[in-house]
């Protein structure tokens, strides 16, 4: 459990023996705030609506995850991608949060705290998998979690998403039907999967898998970026109206 | 030169252009057919040597539903109706058709799991939990990404599904321990659904034909089920 103070999260910390995540004000500097926000609990606590995006560009370090036969790192590509994914959602007035600036490889648990230290975010984890028809882009949401059960109101950190699967839903099946329209083969809605980043994440999240790293020219990926980044932030867009904002960073819906 | 050799010459290149552009494709397919068999033998006797599959001649032939990679749709699952003697022993039956599903369908392109994976121990919980520890191919040479990763999870869960009806849950275990995911992407700290149903005596053969396995929300295997996690 956390007290409320100084941040008033209502998020639980991890049981003890598992990796613990960053706090805040750690969560603040690398994370990268856009623009003149330099803290999530000054003056974004006085808006109301969605207006922060976290991006996350899984991976990094010394894990590659995945690699394509013609030398594609899923770690490298999609910093690319975030690049113009971010640039798509600031041109639709979202701030953009990203886990991660470089090669480095925050934990799960420190990316889920980057997101879950925001007021009225949602999160996008941006990957390119080793497998599936190339040119088609799935989008995924975390299948069913136990319901949230606490007497004190705290959510449990392991089962963060659990309040916001249904807005996840919503907010995936609007990001697929973009890319749906402008990648032919794509799935007509969003899929459940037990994605691990999702699981501690308290806003409605979703990872967005592009397909793939086996293709022989990078730039059939590289072509496919606008197409990904003009989606996610059309369904930001549209999903913005039907997100009511919980009052604290990380609370519930 | 004459014109008369420079015919038959000229004549004799055509042919042999002719029976090369025939020739190489055919060639070409051999060639790979033979390296995929040298593949699959050298699997094989891998398999023979180190998990070879718990079989009774006395146990009864059934048929068995073990679910592949569709050549047909992209990244779904079909199953396959296979004859196998299984066990009536719950554990036993298990192993048994996982180990039948890790040895791989005929056309190896479409296996859902690593050819060097190995199931290194079942057991099962008097709740129907079932705990599957595999060696450490499986984690490491599953290709990487939420799709695959899923792909592989969704084929061990339907499998038991349709064979196993004692299994309700799945925890995988990967060398005897717990980890975070299967490839940095699925969540493998908790257990998955297998079996929603009350258990019923095995009979694979009178099972109803479950819909080809796509990895929808709707498909209840697969789905990340109950906490079960660290205190």
């Amino acid at each position: 459990m956390v007290s409320p103070s100084p941040a008033p999260s209502q998020i639980q910390q991890p049981a003890p023996g598992t990796t613990p995540p960053a706090s805040s004000s750690a969560t603040s500097s690398r994370g990268g705030v856009s623009g003149s926000v330099a803290s999530p609990f000054g003056a974004q606590a006085q808006q109301a609506g969605l207006n922060i995006v976290v991006l996350d560009p899984p991976h990094g370090g010394t894990d590659p995850g995945a690699r394509g036969t013609g030398g594609i790192r899923e770690s490298e590509i999609v910093l690319d991608f975030v690049i113009q994914v971010r640039r798509a959602l600031e041109l639709q007035g979202f701030q953009v949060v990203q886990t991660r600036q470089g090669n480095e490889n925050p934990s799960f648990d420190d990316r889920s705290a980057t997101a879950n230290a925001q007021r009225g975010a949602v999160f996008v984890s941006l990957h390119v998998s080793s497998t599936g028809l190339p040119g088609t882009v799935r989008v995924y949401v975390n299948a069913d979690l136990p319901p949230v059960a606490d007497s004190n109101g705290l959510i449990p950190w392991d089962h963060a998403q659990a309040p916001f699967l249904g807005l996840s839903k919503t907010f995936g099946d609007l990001v697929q039907g973009f890319l749906t329209q402008r990648f032919k083969g794509s799935p007509d809605s969003a899929q459940a999967a037990s994605v691990r980043q999702l699981r501690t994440t308290a806003a409605p999240a979703i990872a967005v898998e592009i397909s793939s790293v086996t293709v022989e020219d990078r730039a059939d990926l590289d072509r496919m970026a606008p197409g990904v980044a003009d989606a996610i932030a059309r369904g930001a867009a549209s999903f913005k109206p039907s997100y009511v904002v919980p009052n604290s960073p990380g609370g519930l819906p | 030169m004459t014109p008369r050799w420079k015919f038959w010459l000229i004549g004799g290149l055509v042919i042999a252009v002719l029976a090369a552009a025939i020739y190489f494709p055919i060639l070409r397919r051999r060639v790979k057919r033979a390296a995929r068999l040298q593949q699959q033998s050298e699997e094989q006797a891998r398999r023979e040597l180190t998990q070879p599959i718990v079989t009774n001649p006395g146990d009864p032939r059934v048929k068995t539903k073990l679910f592949w990679a569709s050549d047909a749709i992209d990244s779904t699952l079909v199953p396959v109706t296979v004859d196998l003697p299984l066990s009536n022993d719950p554990v036993l039956r298990s192993k048994q058709v996982l180990n039948t599903l890790l040895a791989g369908p005929v056309d190896a392109e479409l296996r859902t799991l690593p050819p060097d994976a190995l199931l290194l121990a079942f057991y099962l919980l008097p709740d129907g939990t079932g705990i599957a520890d595999f060696s450490e191919a499986l984690a490491t040479s599953v290709p990487s990404g939420i799709v695959s990763e899923q792909l592989a999870v969704n084929s061990i869960t339907r499998t038991l599904e349709a064979n196993v009806p004692q299994v309700k849950r799945l925890k995988i275990l990967i060398h005897g321990q717990e980890v975070e995911t299967l490839a940095g992407h699925l969540d493998l700290t908790g257990t998955f659904v297998v079996n929603a149903q009350p258990a019923q005596p095995p009979a694979a053969d009178k099972a109803p034909a479950p819909a080809p396995g796509t990895l929808t929300p709707d498909k209840a295997p697969g789905k990340l089920a109950q906490p079960e996690r660290k205190p």
